[in-house]
Formats: C-alpha cells, structure tokens, sequence
C-alpha cells in the first residue's frame, strides 16, 4: 500500500526558534500524496504551507529553521535521512518546486535560457549546447518564443516569468512538483493562463503535484485532494468531492461560508471570528477551539486526531467525530 | 551605448568650468600675495608690482577667469607654476604615475583582501571570523591614515627594518604606503560586500538555485556574488577616484612625488596656477573614473545596460 504514496509525510514538526520565542510553524504534520495525484493544500497565511514544502526540499532557512522530528517519505525513503549530497540530486530532478513570487524567483543577471540549462546540466549528462536547446524547447513548451531566449528576466511580464519559472521547475521531468502560490503575485486574466498551462503539463509529464494556495477556487478547477491547514497541522483531508459538498471540520466550514456566492445577494459575508493564533504560543489542545462556534470542554485539553469519518474523508476535531472511535492516524492512507 | 559615452564626456564640459570658477574664486579670496610668496620678503615694491602686472593679477577678477579659460580651451594652456617656472601640465604629468601606482595598489589590495572577507564573514554570519572580520573593519575605517601611516613606519621601518620608510622607487618602497592609503578602503569594502551578499543570498532566486540541486559553492559563487558585487563596484570606483584625486595624506607622510603633495606644496606657495592645473586635473580624473565605473556597472547588471540604450 505505501507503494503507491508518492509522499507521505509522518508527524513532521518545525520550528524556527528566534531570539524572541520558538515559533512553531508546523506541528505533527500528517499528508499523503498518490502518485499522479494533485492535492491541493490550503490554509490562511501563515499556517505553515510554505514551510512544509521547503521541509520536503530540505530547503528550510537553518538557522533559525529547524526539522524537530517526524518522516518525509518520499517514494519509500525518509529525506530526512539523506546527506545533502543526495538530497541535491532529489531538488529539481525529481522534486522541483515552483515559487510563489516570480518578479524575484529568477536571478536578474543571468538570461533566462541560461537559467533552465543549468538545471539541465545538473541532471542531465548533456553538453552546454544540447542543454541550452533543451532549455529553447522548454520555452516553447510554457508558451514563449524561442527567440526570447537570450533575454533578461527583467525583459518579460509578471506571467512570462512565471512561465519561465515553471519550464525551469519541469525541465527535468520531476516526479513531485511542489507549486507554492504560484498565481498569487499575477493578476487574474494571467492566473488563468497559468493556471490551465500547469494543469496540461502537469498531465502532459504525469507528475504528482502539491498546490499550495488560500484560494478555494483554484483547488476546485485543479486537484483531485483537499488538506486543509490550520496554525501547523492539516486538520481535514479529503478528496475534492466529498470535501467541496460535505465539509466537516468547523474550520472549514467558516473558510467555505466566507467565499461569496455569484447567486446569493448578501451585504457582509461571514467571516470566522477572531485571529490566527500567535504561533510562537498556540493554544493548547486544538489549536482553533478559541475562534470555534462548536468547541467544547474537552477542544481545550486534548490534541485532536485524524480520524476517519467517511471512507477517504478525514478530519481531526473531537466533536465531530463524537462518539465515534479514533482510528490512528498511522492509518491516513489511500482509502 | 557610444551615445552614452559621448553624451557623458560633453557633461564634463560644464563641470569642468564649474569646478574652474570655484577655485578661480576661492584663490581670489584667499589671503596672501602670490607674488610677495614667489618673490619673497626682500623684493622692492617695483619688482613685485612688475610681477603681479606680467601674470596679470592686477586685472579685474572676471578678466582674469576669462583670460584663464581662453588660453586653456584655445591653446591647451593651464599656466606655469610660479615657483618652478615649469608649465603646469608637465608638473602634473610628472607626478600623476605615482599617484596612479600608489592608488591602482592600494585598490588591489583592497578588492583583495575585502570581498573575500565580505564574502566569508557574509556566509558564515555571528561566527568568529565574520566578528574579528569585523572588528578589523571598524578599527580600519576609524583609524586616521597620518596615524596608521606612522604606525607603520615605526614598526616596519623603524624597529623591523625591513621595509624603507620613505620615497616610492622600489616595489620594498611602494607597500608601506600603499597599504596605509588601502586600510579605510579595505574596510569598506569588506562592509559593503558583506551586507550586500547578506541580502543577496536572501533572495528568492538564490532559493531558486538551490532548488535545482545547484551546490552550494556555486549558488554563492555564480547567483549570489555576481548581484552582490553590482554595489561594491560602484564603492570600488568611488574609492579608486578620491584616491587618485587625494592621496594627499599619505603622500606627504611617505614622500611620495605625487599629484597630492605637488598641490599641498602649491597651496603652501599660493602657487596660483599650481592649484588651479591641479584641481582641474584631479576633477577630470575623477569624472573619467565615474564614467568607467558606470560602463562597468552596466556590463554587469543587465538592467542597467537596457536604460542606458
């Protein structure tokens, strides 16, 4: 069974610890990706997405970051034990990531072909020329021509360079294609661009994707899986469906009632009370019981686990899985 | 790109007339007879009156800024000192090579030893050696150059003997001095080149390049260096220029036959046409020095280049 988990993530913790306090940013993270899935991971600013997908590319700034503990199984091998050494032949070769600011993700002096030959150069036992073709060929494929190859990154559009970014991240035909915001900084004509030239290729070089994103919208058109993200821990997992149509976790529940509706004529939209907690100091038990319409007693003390409510749904929240045993979270797999 | 250059040297035009007119004017007002100085204490009165009729020091003083300008632009003549009677241009000539040796020297050693301090202590931030680095620069950057420069001379020269304390004929000559004139510049080289690589190496396009699996010595190396060095190129040339236009300091300390000790010399003397040449000279050097540092800056950084087509 675990043959088929491309990534599986296993009670993963980190921490930045500054000056001024331990900031838990990621706290017994659990998420399992199949192979030619697309799961989308969404959570508020802040709730750790970004820092658990540098923790998969070990690419954590250190100090002050810092993996406490927990397993990132990557086709079967824990990257947590690899040297740094084999781990750069995993970055870009077969985990690549595409970031979430592409006016500042390329390097303003080098010219962009040049940019995407070296990650095929790294990989690849290619000479420069057969390289820089290949990089020419990328262009084409993320729709630009090959004439603009030469040029600087300051010479294309916010899309363009997003563009050029992501033909560098599938340069090398990644199995694992971890997107962080990638249309956060674009404005909405080119997001759509964006959006439907990665869903093409991704399909086109089957590779399994992670995309990280606050916009529920862009979840719903893309990914096949759902994990929401609360102040460091996943709290609900779920295939699209059955997380769009039957939410359970309160926390999702707010984000889905906060999303205006084109047919509904209302004058303020429903917001959830009360702020992200302070993640160098998170509440105990569940870490949204103090902002939740349904927390009881019990929400403060004990730290929810993942329990599985309908075959495939998981959600971590005691009251609803009420009466219901817990099932381990060892378990969380493919259902 | 040639545009550019030329569009460049003809703005020296009106600097240079500027800078003319400043010092034209702060001579002027200076205390002090230049005749009464080059003729000295026992001339008769006729003798200094002949003098200050020939060079033209009784005329009003925008005749004598023009008269200046006319025989400068029209016959490429900026005077004779009045204390060595030689033209002012052949003093200068003479003395620029020193000037030249002793700045380009000082500039290596400083680009030497600061960008890789800058680049170490950046990498390696809160370490030992990013602190003593430190330490270094602070005390370099503060220390007076007359001081350091007697500092020097007293251990290596005096106590230690190995190194000569004055002149610049020889190599053995050239260290002592060109390393008291580098010392402030080391330091701020190393300054800069470290707060720049650590913002650089923040960047998001350094994490770019370390999620390709690029290894580390290159993503410094190649990513990181080549955007962190576009300031230090532009301090390098600021310091390159006011070392050539006043190594005044320096040069009087260690007797070196310079351009800095010609002019203190001639301000001494109110050796008028001296100062003048002198100033002139320092400021085309300079100018010609920010220009060079401006190509370069767009040889580096592709954005620039664009502006500047």
């Amino acid at each position: 069974m675990t043959n088929d988990l491309m990534l599986d993530i296993r009670d993963l913790t980190i921490h930045y610890e500054t000056d001024s306090g331990v900031v838990h940013a990621v706290e017994g993270l659990n998420l399992q990706l199949g192979r030619g899935e697309s799961l989308g991971f969404v959570g508020e600013t802040g709730a750790g997405k970004t820092t658990t997908a540098l923790g998969v590319m070990r690419l954590i700034p250190n100090p002050p970051g810092k993996i406490k503990s927990g397993e990132i199984l990557f086709e079967g091998e824990d990257l947590l034990r690899k040297s740094e050494a084999e781990m750069r032949k995993i970055r870009g070769a077969k985990i690549a990531m595409i970031f979430q600011d592409p006016m500042t993700s390329l390097n303003p002096v080098m010219t962009v072909d040049k940019q995407i030959a070296e990650m095929i150069k790294l990989h690849r036992s290619v000479s420069e020329h057969e390289a820089l073709k290949q990089a020419g060929d990328m262009l084409e494929l993320v729709g630009i021509r090959r004439e603009r190859m030469h040029d600087y990154p300051h010479q294309f559009s916010g899309g363009m360079k997003q563009r050029v970014v992501i033909a560098i991240a599938l340069a090398c035909d990644p199995a694992l294609l971890i997107a962080d915001e990638p249309t956060t900084a674009l404005d909405v004509t080119i997001q759509a661009q964006v959006l439907e030239l990665m869903k093409k290729l991704k399909e086109r070089f089957s590779a399994s994707m992670i995309l990280i994103t606050h916009d529920l919208g862009i979840v719903a058109d893309i990914c096949d899986k759902v994990a929401i993200m609360y102040a460091g821990r996943v709290v609900e997992y779920a295939d699209k469906r059955s997380l769009y149509t039957n939410p359970l976790h309160p926390y999702t529940i707010g984000l889905f009632k906060s999303v205006p509706d084109i047919d509904e004529d209302v004058d303020e939209l429903p917001v959830i009370p009360g702020l992200m907690p302070d993640p160098m100091d998170l509440p105990a038990g569940c870490a949204f019981h103090p902002r939740c319409s349904m927390a009881e007693e019990r929400c403060a003390k004990e730290r929810p686990q993942m329990c599985e409510l309908e075959p495939g749904h998981f959600v971590a929240c005691p009251v609803r899985v009420g009466g219901r045993g817990p099932s381990p979270s060892g378990m969380l797999g493919k259902a | 790109m040639l545009r550019y250059i030329l569009r460049r040297v003809l703005l020296l035009i009106p600097v240079l007339l500027g800078v003319a007119f400043c010092v034209f004017t702060l001579l002027y007002f200076t205390p002090g007879d230049p005749a009464r100085m080059v003729l000295g204490d026992l001339a008769t009165d006729e003798a200094i009156k002949e003098f200050r009729d020939k060079e033209g020091l009784n005329d009003p003083f925008l005749v004598q800024f023009g008269n200046y300008v006319y025989k400068a632009v029209a016959h490429g003549d900026i005077g004779r000192s009045y204390s060595t009677k030689r033209p002012v241009m052949t003093e200068i000539l003479t003395a620029f090579p020193y000037t030249l040796k002793l700045s380009a020297f000082a500039m290596v050693i400083a680009i030497l030893i600061g960008i890789p301090c800058g680049i170490i202590s950046a990498i390696k931030q809160y370490s030992w050696f990013d602190t003593v680095t430190m330490i270094f620069a602070m005390v370099g950057l503060s220390m007076p150059v007359f001081w350091l420069g007697l500092l020097l001379i007293l251990l290596f020269a005096v106590h230690l003997r190995w190194l000569p304390s004055s002149g610049f004929s020889t190599f053995k000559a050239m260290i002592l001095p060109s390393v008291a004139l580098a010392a402030q510049s080391i330091s701020m080289v190393t300054r800069m080149t470290r707060s720049s690589m650590l913002e650089v190496v923040r960047a998001d396009y350094i994490r770019t390049a370390r999620s390709k699996g690029q290894n580390e010595s290159i993503v410094i190396g190649v990513h990181a260096l080549r955007n962190a060095l576009i300031p230090v190129v532009t301090l390098c040339g600021l310091q390159f220029g006011q070392l050539l236009s006043g190594a005044i300091l320096t040069e009087s300390i260690f007797a070196v036959p310079g351009v800095g000790r010609l002019m203190v010399n001639a301000i001494m003397t109110r050796d008028y046409p001296m100062v003048q040449g002198g100033v002139l000279f320092v400021a085309v050097t300079f100018s010609i020095v920010n220009l060079l540092v401006d190509l370069l800056y767009a040889y580096i950084d592709p954005r620039i280049k664009a502006e500047l087509k």
